[in-house]
């Protein structure tokens, strides 16, 4: 029993071949065959029952593996098929699949090689890392946020605003700059940052997000908060000084 | 130039990527090409005799400084490099574009026996391949074959220096896989 459910696990995990070409490998490893001696018949049994089996986990079979099992099943009965004389094409019915089988399997073991290699940014590095190739340690640089950085994210988000919604609505309780520092300071009571996109949620109406905006400048002013950005990932944070 | 190796191995270190001998010889000036790969060859030998912390690699058609894969660990401590992370089948993509260049999008399929559209836009992405054109064939398909930046990431000089692959009469037994 429990062998059986061993069995069923593996079918899972381990068979979910990424293409007809990777199923046939794996049989004919799994029976110990020579590729230029395959056995067909067994072989195309096999192939169809893991298509069943695949099915039966509710893998999307794709056309690629229906195409496979057509051609062994072509090839099995090409095979079956008594030879004539006539017939001057007596190549083997199985080169048909040994071909590219043959190619796949040293494109396989070229990936390999190449994969086994010193490879850039992962065993060899080099003295100048680009940015691309490299994130910097933990979280990044943090530099401090200057006024234009500030307007741009602000349009950043006004634009998402106005995305969001195509009319204004027009609230009669708009908070006045001062209520919403003290609004803001009461976030920093909690925590010891913010940041900036938190403080401007979707649905909020442009005069608030205004009130906002101005807020967080009066504060920096003040020098009640300190603004910083990291590097890597752009994201501005407040924090309360 | 009789310090030529050592302005060499400044230009080595201060360079953002693989150095051509033809670079070296425009900022020497003087310099003749046989001069320089001597000095290169020279350095090159030095740090197998000291054995450091690096080494001189011929990459891309030029030569770089880069650390002793030895010191890997110690490297990833200090900078988190963003992990390769080629997938099974897209290193198997990448290594039937690599070899068969340049080749269409059908023929990588045909090898594969499965759609590579998403895989190949992937490649794209990270710059290891590139369109080089398009064939002159019915639906005029993208020719793909790989970059310089392949190159680097792989560490080969250059295309001829991609290791042979094996017979399939070695591979007929099918070989151990050591990447399933």
């Amino acid at each position: 029993m429990i062998d059986m459910q061993e069995e069923l696990y593996k079918v899972q995990i381990d068979n979910i071949f990424e293409g007809p070409m990777d199923l046939l490998v794996h049989l004919i490893k799994k029976h110990e065959m020579d590729i230029y001696d395959i056995s067909i018949a067994l072989i195309t049994e096999q192939y169809l029952k893991y298509l069943q089996w695949m099915k039966a986990i509710n893998i999307d079979v794709a056309g690629d593996f229906i195409l496979m099992a057509s051609t062994l099943t072509k090839i099995k009965s090409r095979m079956l098929l008594p030879v004539h004389e006539e017939e001057t094409d007596d190549e083997d019915p199985r080169l048909e699949i040994v071909k590219p089988l043959e190619e796949y399997l040293q494109m396989k073991s070229a990936a390999n090689e190449l994969i086994a290699r010193n490879l850039l940014g992962e065993d060899t590095f080099v003295r100048n890392p680009n940015q691309e190739n490299h994130s910097k340690d933990q979280g990044g640089e943090i530099i401090k946020v200057g006024l234009f950085e500030l307007i741009d994210a602000f349009q950043t988000i006004l634009e998402k605003i106005s995305e969001h919604r195509g009319v204004d609505i027009i609230t009669a309780d708009t908070v006045s700059v001062r209520d919403r520092i003290v609004q803001i300071v009461e976030i920093f009571e909690t925590r010891e940052s913010v940041t900036f996109n938190e403080l401007f949620p979707i649905n909020t109406d442009k005069s608030e997000i205004v009130v906002t905006f101005l807020a967080i400048l009066e504060m920096v002013k003040l020098s009640l908060i300190n603004i910083v950005q990291n590097t890597q990932t752009g994201i501005i944070r407040l924090f309360y000084l | 130039m009789e310090d030529i190796k050592n302005i060499i191995e400044s230009l080595l270190l201060v360079a953002e990527e693989p150095l051509k001998i033809d670079r070296i010889k425009d900022i020497l000036a003087l310099a003749e090409k046989k001069e320089i790969q001597n000095a290169l060859t020279e350095l090159s030998s030095e740090y197998e005799n000291r054995k450091g912390g690096f080494f001189l690699r011929e990459v891309a058609g030029g030569y770089q400084i880069r650390t002793r894969p030895e010191y890997r660990e110690w490297i990833k401590r200090l900078i988190q490099p963003k992990p390769l992370r080629l997938s099974k089948p897209a290193l198997e993509t990448l290594s039937i574009i690599a070899y068969k260049q340049p080749i269409i999008r059908s023929d990588i399929e045909h090898i594969r026996g499965v759609d590579c559209g998403g895989i190949l836009r992937m490649l794209l992405e990270r710059k290891l391949v590139r369109i080089l054109g398009r064939k002159a064939i019915p639906g005029r398909p993208h020719i793909y074959a790989t970059t310089k930046q392949f190159l680097e990431v792989f560490d080969l000089k250059n295309l001829e220096d991609l290791p042979t692959p094996k017979e399939i009469s070695e591979l007929s037994h099918v070989a151990p896989e050591n990447m399933d």
